[in-house]
């Protein structure tokens, strides 16, 4: 990590971690010791041929080293700074036993930033097949379908809702954590293998199950996007934002350069940031960049906290102060926020994530002052498409039912990401995009 | 981008638009809307989707605020840079038997749709519509051409019965049996009109106008209590039953950003002021 000072990071949106140069990553490879049997690679959820790229980077072919990563992933410059590497590939590495793992991740950034400072474009040279797929949705996992799918000569169109394409990557996750530039140009790679995008096309309204039917195969990615609430009283209140509002409105909307842009976000002096997990994070240093004092409260320990941990330490150090333990029961206010009501929280026997359960502690209320108040307890997936497709079965919490392979119980139809799992990971949503992306093309191809 | 077909001023601030746009065209019906976005840095507005022809939709807005201003200084061949839509649940048309339609202000833009969707059912529609005065008042014709009677009310009395919608729609309930009832304007004035319909528990529906950012249920910037239940106006509604709706808080939502429009317009105008004219791409 090569992250820029507090103070300094804390007055802009620019990314944090300024990334590695080519002898600093020349010299993380070389740490690498080439296992015979590499436990990175398992640790991928796309099975990216680790040892391979980083054989390459140690000497000095980035290209090449970048070909190697294409092969399994075509969003490299993006995973490679939100995937949870610690949980995964470098979490494996048999190096983090001795001493740190190999910066995996930051390897694969650096190499995938290369090519996208330089601007060089991916050839696609296959005989067009005539087939048409349809993709729903712009996000990590529609992405890759819809890249993996043009590769194999489909003629390939992604539905999008929004103005711009990349779901989470540009609405929900940062610009300091993942600049949107790069997130563009991935983007136009994976156009320029002649992917057509029809953006402000919400499927469902825009575009009718019928014509959906049309296509030789569909892949719905729609995400989860369905901000929940606590159901507070209070909740109404201005200044009361989900996460996601909050996020749309400064990561999309660009709130926090208004008036320039015409989009406002309310601009807090104290902020109260609730939950504990990526979302939370982001918010919270989202808003101490906005300028507020913030407190982040979560209903379990520090320990407990879902978040990345690198995260976690780079909202510590950006001044958010945490409160653990505690749970809001009430927002307090007339017209305006003005503070939140929270309870202390006993914990219990675990529940099935494993974590203790949390109780509330009788009597012991505390109140703490704020303008604003961003709940960031969690997403559910997005129920418009299930509910203009009745025939579309579902699965567990608003999900679409799908089978190993992304198979709906629909027919051509099928599905990836986070619609399928609830809210997971970029990793996770590309991998299983992939996987639907190969059936599809076994599907169309006999 | 979408083309701009015309654009012109019906009233006093209260301009029409016509779209070019096909997705949102082919699919469009009555109480739905659109999410438009002028250009880069525009804000994502909604706006009613008030008549629908071949590939051109229409809205007609109030320039209140920056956005809406900006959209209004657009000429008929400029372009848009997003319309996403159609937006929402349409109207519950169907067979009630006779129905009132009514509109406040800018709010009848949404009206004859409605009404004509109505009346295409089999329904008996009675429409009324109201304005401060009578150069405030809109689609006059078009309402005539789609109501089986059509009433006026003017604050002022400069047109039709010197009074409020409300006072129209009571002499109608006297009058005779009423099915169903559609009031769209002002949340003010939907709150106090459908409180006529309350006590003799008319089916009422009114369309809801919180701030909206997605318009696809992502963000719960609309939400809005129905009941006891908090639903989103973008993809519950915006049609609600008038009876459940909270409207204080409606109202309340609403005021969010009085501060920040402020500031925006003044930005706008002192921008516009340097360059002569709608920041057009
Ligand atoms: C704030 C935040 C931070 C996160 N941080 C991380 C992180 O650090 N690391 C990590 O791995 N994961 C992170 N995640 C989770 C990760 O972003 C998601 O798991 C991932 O984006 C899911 O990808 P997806 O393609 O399934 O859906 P999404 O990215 O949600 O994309 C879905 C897209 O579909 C569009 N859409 C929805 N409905 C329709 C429709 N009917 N018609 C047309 N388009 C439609 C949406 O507008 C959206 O663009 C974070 C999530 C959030 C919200
Ligand atoms: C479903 C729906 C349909 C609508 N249909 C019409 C219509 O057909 N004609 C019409 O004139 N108006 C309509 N409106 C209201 C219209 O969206 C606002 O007038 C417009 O956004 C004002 O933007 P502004 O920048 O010009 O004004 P601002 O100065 O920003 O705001 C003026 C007022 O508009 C409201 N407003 C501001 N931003 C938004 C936003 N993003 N979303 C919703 N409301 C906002 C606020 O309550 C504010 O008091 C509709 C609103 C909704 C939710
Ligand atoms: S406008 Fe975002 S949820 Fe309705």
């Amino acid at each position: 990590m090569n992250d820029r000072p507090v103070n300094e990071r804390l007055k802009d949106f620019k990314e944090v971690d300024s990334g590695l140069t080519s002898d600093e990553a020349v010299l993380e490879a070389l740490r690498c010791i080439q296992c015979k049997k590499p436990l990175c690679i398992g640790g991928c959820p796309v099975g990216i041929d680790i040892p391979g790229f980083i054989k390459l980077i140690s000497e000095r072919e980035f290209e090449k080293a970048l070909e190697v990563i294409y092969n399994d992933n075509l969003l490299p410059a993006i995973c490679g700074r939100v995937c949870p590497q610690e949980n995964q590939c470098e979490g494996v590495c048999i190096l983090s036993n001795k001493e740190k793992g190999v910066a995996i991740g930051s390897l694969e950034r650096f190499v995938a930033d290369r090519a996208l400072v330089q601007k060089s474009n991916r050839k696609c040279s296959v005989n067009p097949t005539n087939k048409q797929i349809a993709i729903v949705g712009s996000g990590p996992a529609g992405l890759t379908g819809a890249a993996e799918l043009a590769k194999k000569g489909h003629s390939v169109t992604i539905f999008e809702s929004l103005h711009e394409a990349g779901g989470v990557l540009v609405y929900g996750i940062p610009e300091f954590r993942l600049p949107k530039w790069i997130v563009k140009r991935e983007i136009e790679q994976i156009l320029s293998l002649g992917v057509s995008l029809k953006i402000n096309h919400l499927v469902g309204k825009s575009v009718s199950p019928e014509e959906l039917l049309q296509f030789d195969a569909v892949l719905i990615a729609t995400g989860a996007g369905l901000p929940h609430f606590m159901g507070l009283p209070g909740e109404h209140l201005s200044g009361v934002y989900s996460a996601n509002e909050f996020l749309t409105r400064v990561n999309l909307m660009h709130a926090n350069d208004f008036p320039k842009y015409d989009t406002p976000v309310k601009q807090g002096s104290r902020t109260v940031v609730i939950g504990g997990g990526n979302v939370a994070m982001d918010a919270a240093r989202v808003a101490r960049r906005m300028g507020a004092k913030v407190t982040l409260i979560y209903r379990r320990r520090r320990d407990d906290l879902p978040a990345r941990n690198a995260e976690v330490i780079r909202a510590e150090e950006e001044g958010v102060s945490f409160v653990f333990c505690s749970n809001p029961i009430k927002v307090l206010g007339d017209e305006a926020v003005t503070g939140v009501e929270c309870l202390q929280m006993a914990l219990c026997e675990p529940d099935e994530s494993g974590r203790p359960g949390t109780e509330p502690v009788p009597g012991t209320n505390f109140v703490i002052d704020c303008d604003i108040c961003i709940q960031a307890i969690g997403q559910d997936p997005n129920p418009l498409l299930l509910q203009s497709m009745p025939s579309l079965k579902s699965g567990k919490k608003g999900t679409i039912a799908v089978d190993i392979n992304g198979k709906t119980s629909i027919p051509h139809i099928f599905a990836a990401g986070d619609i399928t799992t609830g809210a997971a990971t970029v990793i996770l949503a590309m991998g299983s995009a992939k996987t639907a992306a190969d059936e599809i093309h076994k599907m169309i191809s006999i | 981008m979408y083309l701009i077909k015309s654009i012109n001023e019906l009233a006093p601030k209260i301009w029409q638009i016509w779209v070019n746009a096909p997705h949102v065209a082919f699919h469009a019906k009555a109480g739905q809307f659109v999410i438009l976005r002028i250009n880069e840095f525009g804000e994502r507005i909604p706006l009613t989707i008030s008549a629908i022809e071949g590939d051109d939709i229409r809205c007609i807005f109030m320039a209140v605020g920056k956005t809406t201003s900006a959209l209004a200084a657009h000429r008929s061949g400029d372009y848009i840079r997003d319309v996403a839509g159609p937006l929402g649940k349409p109207s519950e048309i169907k067979k009630y038997g006779t129905c009132v339609v009514i509109g406040g202000g800018a709010g009848i833009a949404c009206c004859p749709i409605i009404a004509r969707s109505l009346k295409a059912d089999g329904n008996v529609v009675k429409g009324i519509i109201g304005a401060r005065n009578a150069e405030l008042l809109i689609l006059e014709d078009e309402m005539r051409d789609s109501c089986d009677e059509l009433f006026i009310t003017t604050d002022d009395g400069s047109k039709g019965v010197h009074g409020f919608v409300s006072d129209i729609l009571k002499t109608e309930i006297q009058k005779g049996s009423i099915d169903a009832v559609w009031i769209i304007g002002p949340a003010i004035m939907m709150k106090v009109t459908s409180e006529v319909t309350r006590p003799v528990k008319i089916r009422t529906f009114v369309s809801l106008n919180p701030i909206m950012v997605d318009g696809t249920g992502m963000c719960g910037s609309c939400r809005v209590k129905i009941g006891d239940q908090i639903q989103f106006a973008c993809v519950d509604g915006p049609e609600f039953d008038a009876h459940k709706v909270d409207f204080d808080l409606l109202m309340k939502r609403q005021r969010a950003y009085l501060q920040e429009e402020k500031l925006a317009l003044e930005y706008h105008n002192k921008e516009q002021c340097k360059c002569g004219g709608p920041n057009n791409e």
